[in-house]
């Protein structure tokens, strides 16, 4: 092969890569291998989640002027971020599933959202995102719906509620929806955050489809 | 020299101490309206009450038997029109508006709530079994 009166051409960069790497090794036993292999992957394991993680924090969603200027502050107040009990549901506890396979389809997700911040700023001013409201809050209202408002329940269960300890109109109407299979979202809609003009009607449309 | 140094600390002393007395006896007004020293308890939290009250006059706006804390009413949204609107009541098990509030100000009939009906808690306001904040001799006109 090194022969240069050979006939073979040498390979390319990429080939001879390729070739390399699937060479078996040489001078290092495969103890050595298995143990940096091990090492490494959990050094690039840990790194990797903690990078996820990172991202999953209020303080990382609120860097974005975005949310900070329109939603977050919609928050303030709210009974999930104000409440006798001292119990906070923060951005992630309600916007990012926790299961580990629909959570990184959600993150791949949110790279749409780096594309309007970043290249079309379809947010970037409190019109633009009062103009864009509707459509962003029914795609979160229709996964709620897809998937049994699978955040909510995270922490709120129907079968660990005490309907006698509600509100009477609470308890009539959750004991309803236990009944007829409703989700959360069906009835709680913008309890976090501003609801935009004709969000019933919207809701409706959406709820009409499952 | 000496003299001059004399006289500036003197009448630096002597402005300190006229400052002091002029605080002294202007009179602190706190914000919350008492003394610093003085307890000041916090109000007493009164909630709604179950049952519906009984109307005290004929033309009285009902009162809401239940919280509407957060609820948003405002250009984009009406929270209480979810279950009182006529497209959602029936389905809510909620009183329906009454049809009056869907007539606007030159008497036409509407699908939609008139607009000078949309801020339900102008009239309307929640239920609380409470002392009254002021002293009232009001007297119902209806028997009870």
């Amino acid at each position: 092969m090194t022969n240069s009166n050979s006939q073979v051409p040498r390979p390319g960069f990429f080939r001879r890569l390729w070739n390399w790497f699937w060479t078996p090794t040489g001078a290092v036993s495969l103890g050595m291998l298995l143990i940096v292999g091990f090492v490494s992957g959990v050094g690039f394991w840990g790194g990797f989640h903690w990078a996820l993680e990172a991202t999953n924090t209020e303080k990382f969603c609120i860097s974005c002027h975005e949310m900070e200027n329109n939603v977050y502050a919609e928050y303030q107040g709210t009974v999930h971020q104000n409440n006798s009990s001292g119990v906070r549901a923060t951005c992630p506890d309600c916007h990012v599933p926790k299961d580990w396979g629909p959570k990184m389809i959600r993150k791949i997700q949110a790279s749409k959202e780096l594309y309007g911040k970043f290249v079309t700023k379809s947010v970037s001013t409190p019109e633009k995102f009062e103009d864009h409201r509707l459509v962003m809050a029914s795609r979160e209202w229709k996964r709620m719906k897809r998937t049994d408002s699978k955040e909510c329940r995270n922490c709120h269960n129907f079968e660990y509620m005490d309907f006698t300890q509600q509100e009477n109109r609470a308890a009539q109407n959750h004991q309803k929806a236990l009944d007829e299979g409703k989700t959360c979202i069906d009835c709680h809609q913008g309890i976090a955050h501003e609801l935009p003009e004709g969000y019933l009607e919207a809701y409706k449309e959406i709820a009409a489809q499952f | 020299m000496k003299k001059n140094a004399l006289i500036s600390a003197l009448t630096a002393s002597a402005l300190f101490a006229a400052g002091i007395a002029f605080a002294q006896s202007a009179p602190v007004q706190s914000l919350r309206g008492a003394q610093i020293d003085e307890h000041v308890g916090v109000e007493d939290v009164f909630h709604q009450d179950k049952q519906r009250f009984t109307r005290s006059y004929r033309q009285q706006p009902p009162l809401i038997p239940h919280t509407i804390e957060q609820y948003q009413i405002d250009l984009k949204a009406n929270r209480c029109l979810s279950c009182h609107d006529w497209t959602n009541a029936g389905e809510r098990n909620a009183p329906t508006l009454s049809m009056t509030h869907y007539m606007d100000r030159n008497g036409n009939q509407l699908d939609r709530v008139a607009g000078t009906r949309w801020f339900c808690n102008q009239c309307h306001v929640p239920q609380a079994d409470a002392p009254a904040l002021v002293e009232n001799d009001f007297k119902s006109s209806s028997s009870n």
